[in-house]
């Protein structure tokens, strides 16, 4: 009988809402819950589990005990070896589990056709490792995006589409890409991401999320057009909400603001001084609570980028902005402003921007079409739609 | 590097091998100005007889111009070495230049425009009657072939008839009360020249993306048109070749929120007889005579354009007009200034000589010779794609019908190599052909756009096909081999990158000799 095993990284996407910039080591993970971040990942994981028992009733879904493991499983694997003598419970209910956890459940799972894992890049990293270590015995794995963030290449682009694709599985794989960052390096700015190797996934091009393509080195000029672009039409009083990137990043340099590149920075234009350019940072590299409390009953709007390759403009390396900071952004009667360079929505090939914040309802209040600025006084008008919406075949 | 081993022996004039051995000259040629010797010269003018005139000190200059100096066997000899340096349409099979309409020039033409030259622009219309009467004839025609109410001959072509076109509507929104009018609605797929020229005239430009069909997605339309829309500037077929039959629906979108539609058709050759833009509703368009109407391209050079307008929009054309009364039961030929005239695009009446070929291109076709010509060259482009998808490793995306070119990928050849499209062209040709890629961006991955106009025989596509289906296969056999072409053309690779850097850029002689060669030594 075709059987999917899954596997959750309960700590993954911890520290996203946090602001922390990912999830990696139990200090940042201890200090995600104290920031109030919820994990997540248990719950994408679900989500996927109930699209693939919908698509495929009667497949058999295999997991392990505990908080690695799914509610809805058919069978129970043995547990994992526990890392931990205690498995350090505190409050938010959330097991603390290590890189070694999820290699001992992987392998406790190396008999299923298919094995599906709820993570980001780090958790991508230890499946790849517990694979190298199964070598001819691993089965194919399939990612379901809950991390911080979700680079690699091996990841489908929602969690209902990880159930499309595993419903749909016939045997037939393909290579797709793991890549992580230095989480220590990337929370001082520096984006150096490393290729660790390939996993065999289902081949399902279009389900996949792609490896991300960063804002190449000539599109320079116009990313300095987008940024003008956006400061032209910022208007004061207005808390504008830029989300992380080389292209946001630019917004602050053009208004004179040393914003940062990974964070979310909350800023508002100069009055008419200085020919009406500058301005302050209301708050700089929060967290969601504080964010939250920044755009609540205030006028503002958000300023994202695009992850070349993927689309994805909410839900990846941007958790701070959730289902609630959205509704008071909507509230307050913003906009949600897109920059991306026509380069950069050319390597969609023609798939939409996505939404995934976690909440169905959000993301599918966003489907439409958004203004996406591309250059000083240049725009389009292309589509976004949730995530969990995109590739239903 | 073809045809090796293939035996010749049996006739005493061997035949020739399925592809050609190929080698393009290599002179070595200097720029002109380095040629240059101080009192060489190509004509010993006499001393004039009679007394001489002094020229007032005001219109005498204070140096003589830098002119290379050169006797005439130097300059014949220098340009004849360029032009066999050269993969000229006359020589090669051009249908790799994709979007550009490469078609024969009949040399005819030339005779006929040559009886242009004595004329002077500053001479009376009176003496002039005959080249006026082209000009009315010309526009007369251009008005059937679009449907357009009049249609300008007076701008240039490509980005000077754009530029014309959005400085009409411009004119015509401020004269409507719509100076609030800041955004220009174009496509991706459109000539990049019109988003270039919205741009350069002031407004926003909002550029729609390609759907998942490959035609720019109406419903981003819907989403981008309303009161500050003042125009739609669009390609149809686009650069894909792939003609949008939804075009009307565009056109109805752009006017119900009182925006102006204008059709770039630089490039009419699949449609012309077929369809025309005024029957869509749309109120402006412009051709490219050197491109359907066969005048000869002259590397971006003198070019002619015509801009063809709706009756809304006649006030604002381009001056002058040429326009016929009648007098005294005559006919005459007269130049006429539109009162809100957006002015003149180029000096004068236009590009005469191009008119007059052009002219006389659509004389000896007749109007079922044009249709013929739109037929003839979608049946050559959808011969080639049918030969081109043949080879392995080659496809075209968006599985729709196409017009008179394709935009190609090998994206599946070059993810099994490595080897890039840019690289599979240059080592075309070593064969004596090439093509192009793209626009950027890339939104085709690994893209070459192929456009047989009607001037190919089959014969010759097969030889194209042949060339590009021989490269593709040593990309896989010894794909290092094709990343190190050429090995027969006149120089190696090209380094782009001083495209990219203004500093090294050098339009002119003298900008090289200031920026590159001064201060050394």
């Amino acid at each position: 009988m075709f059987t999917v095993g899954f596997v959750v990284n309960p700590v993954a996407g911890l520290g996203g809402s946090a602001g922390l910039k990912g999830s990696d080591g139990t200090d940042v993970q201890r200090e995600a819950l104290a920031r109030g971040a919820r994990p997540r990942a248990g719950e994408r994981a679900a989500q996927a589990v109930r699209t693939l028992l919908a698509r495929r009733p009667g497949v058999r879904i295999a997991t392990v005990p505990g908080p690695m493991g799914v509610e809805g499983a058919h069978e129970l694997v043995r547990p994992p070896a526990p890392h931990h003598p205690e498995p350090g419970r505190i409050a938010g209910g959330v097991g603390l589990t290590t890189a070694e956890d999820t290699r001992a459940a992987v392998a406790a799972l190396a008999d299923v056709d298919l094995l599906l894992f709820a993570g980001g890049d780090g958790t991508a990293r230890d499946v790849l490792d517990a694979v190298q270590e199964l070598g001819e015995a691993a089965p194919p794995v399939l990612g379901i995006p809950a991390g911080v963030k979700v680079y690699s290449g091996c990841f489908a682009i929602s969690p209902a589409t990880a159930g499309f694709v595993a419903a749909d599985f016939d045997g037939t794989t393909a290579e797709a890409e793991v890549v992580d960052l230095d989480e220590e390096l990337y929370r001082r700015g520096e984006v150096s991401p490393r290729l660790y190797g390939s996993l065999r996934v289902p081949a399902a091009r279009a389900a996949l999320s792609g490896r991300k393509a960063g804002s190449s080195a000539t599109a320079e000029g116009t990313v300095e057009g987008i940024a003008r672009e956006v400061v032209a039409t910022m208007r004061p009083g207005i808390r504008y909400v830029l989300g992380p990137g080389a292209t946001t990043l630019a917004v602050g340099r053009e208004l004179g603001l040393a914003t940062t590149l990974l964070g979310v920075d909350v800023v508002e234009r100069g009055g008419s001084g200085f020919g009406g350019v500058g301005g302050v940072v209301v708050g700089a590299d929060v967290s969601e609570p504080e964010l939250f409390e920044l755009v609540r009953g205030e006028r503002s709007a958000l300023v994202l980028s695009v992850i070349g390759g993927q689309g994805f403009v909410l839900g990846r390396g941007n958790q701070q902005v959730s289902p609630r900071v959205l509704d008071a952004v909507r509230a307050g009667g913003g906009e949600l402003i897109v920059l991306a360079t026509q380069q950069k929505l050319a390597t969609l090939n023609g798939r939409p921007l996505l939404a995934d914040t976690g909440d169905e309802e959000t993301d599918s209040k966003l489907s439409g079409h958004a203004r996406v600025i591309t250059g000083y006084r240049e725009s389009t008008i292309y589509r976004i739609c949730p995530a969990s919406e995109e590739f239903q075949i | 590097m073809s045809g090796h081993g293939e035996s010749f022996a049996e006739l005493p004039v061997a035949p020739k091998p399925p592809l050609r051995r190929f080698h393009q000259a290599r002179w070595d040629e200097p720029i002109i100005f380095e040629l240059s010797r101080p009192g060489r010269r190509g004509i010993a003018v006499p001393q004039a007889e009679g007394p001489g005139v002094e020229l007032p000190a005001s219109v005498r200059r204070e140096h003589a111009p830098k002119l290379p100096e050169m006797s005439q066997l130097h300059v014949l000899r220098h340009y004849l070495r360029l032009s066999q340096e050269n993969l000229g349409f006359d020589l090669n099979i051009d249908v790799g230049q994709g979007t550009c309409t490469m078609k024969y020039s009949p040399k005819v033409n030339d005779l006929f425009a040559k009886a242009t030259n004595p004329l002077h622009p500053h001479q009376h219309e009176d003496t002039v009657q005959g080249v006026l009467e082209i000009y009315w004839r010309m526009e007369r025609m251009l008005a059937e072939i679009s449907g357009m109410s009049r249609v300008s001959l007076q701008p240039g072509s490509g980005s000077a008839a754009i530029y014309a076109n959005i400085a009409m509507i411009r004119a015509y929104h401020n004269a409507n009360g719509g100076e609030h009018r800041d955004q220009v609605i174009t496509t991706m797929f459109s000539h990049p020249s019109n988003a270039a020229c919205a741009k350069t005239a002031g407004y926003e430009v909002i550029t729609l993306m390609p759907d998942a069909e490959g035609l720019p997605d109406i419903e981003a339309l819907k989403a981008a048109i309303g009161p500050r829309t003042a125009a739609l500037m669009i390609t149809n077929p686009e650069d894909t070749g792939v003609f949008n039959s939804r075009i009307k629906e565009f056109v109805d979108l752009v006017h119900s929120v009182g925006g102006l539609a204008c059709y770039d058709q630089a490039n009419a050759n699949g449609i012309l007889g077929i369809t025309r833009a005024r029957d869509v509703g749309f109120d402006l368009c412009h051709f490219n005579l050197h491109k359907t109407f066969s005048t000869p391209h002259s590397c971006g050079g003198p070019a002619a354009g015509a801009c063809g307008v709706a009756p809304a929009l006649e006030p604002f054309l381009p001056e002058p007009t040429v326009d016929r009364v009648e007098f005294d039961g005559n006919e005459r030929f007269v130049l006429k200034y539109p009162e809100k005239s957006v002015g003149k695009i180029r000096p004068f009446l236009g590009v005469t000589p191009n008119v007059v070929r052009a002219y006389a291109w659509i004389m000896s076709l007749g109007a079922e010779g044009l249709r013929q010509v739109a037929e003839t060259a979608v049946l050559n482009n959808n011969y080639l794609m049918h030969k081109i998808l043949q080879i392995p490793g080659a496809s075209v995306p968006w599985n729709s019908r196409h017009v008179e070119q394709a935009r190609y990928s090998w994206q599946q050849l070059s993810e099994e190599t490595g080897v890039h499209s840019e690289e599979i062209g240059t080592r075309a040709a070593d064969f004596g052909v090439h093509y192009w890629t793209s626009h950027h961006p890339y939104l085709v991955p690994e893209p070459f756009t192929l456009e047989p106009t009607e001037s190919y025989a089959k014969e010759d596509l097969d030889e194209y096909a042949a060339i590009l289906a021989h490269v593709a296969d040593e990309a896989r056999r010894d794909p290092e081999f094709v990343k190190g072409a050429p090995y027969n053309q006149t120089i190696h690779k090209i380094d782009m990158t001083s495209l990219d850097d203004p500093k090294q850029w050098a339009p002119t002689w003298r900008a090289y000799v200031r920026k590159h060669l001064s201060g050394q030594g």
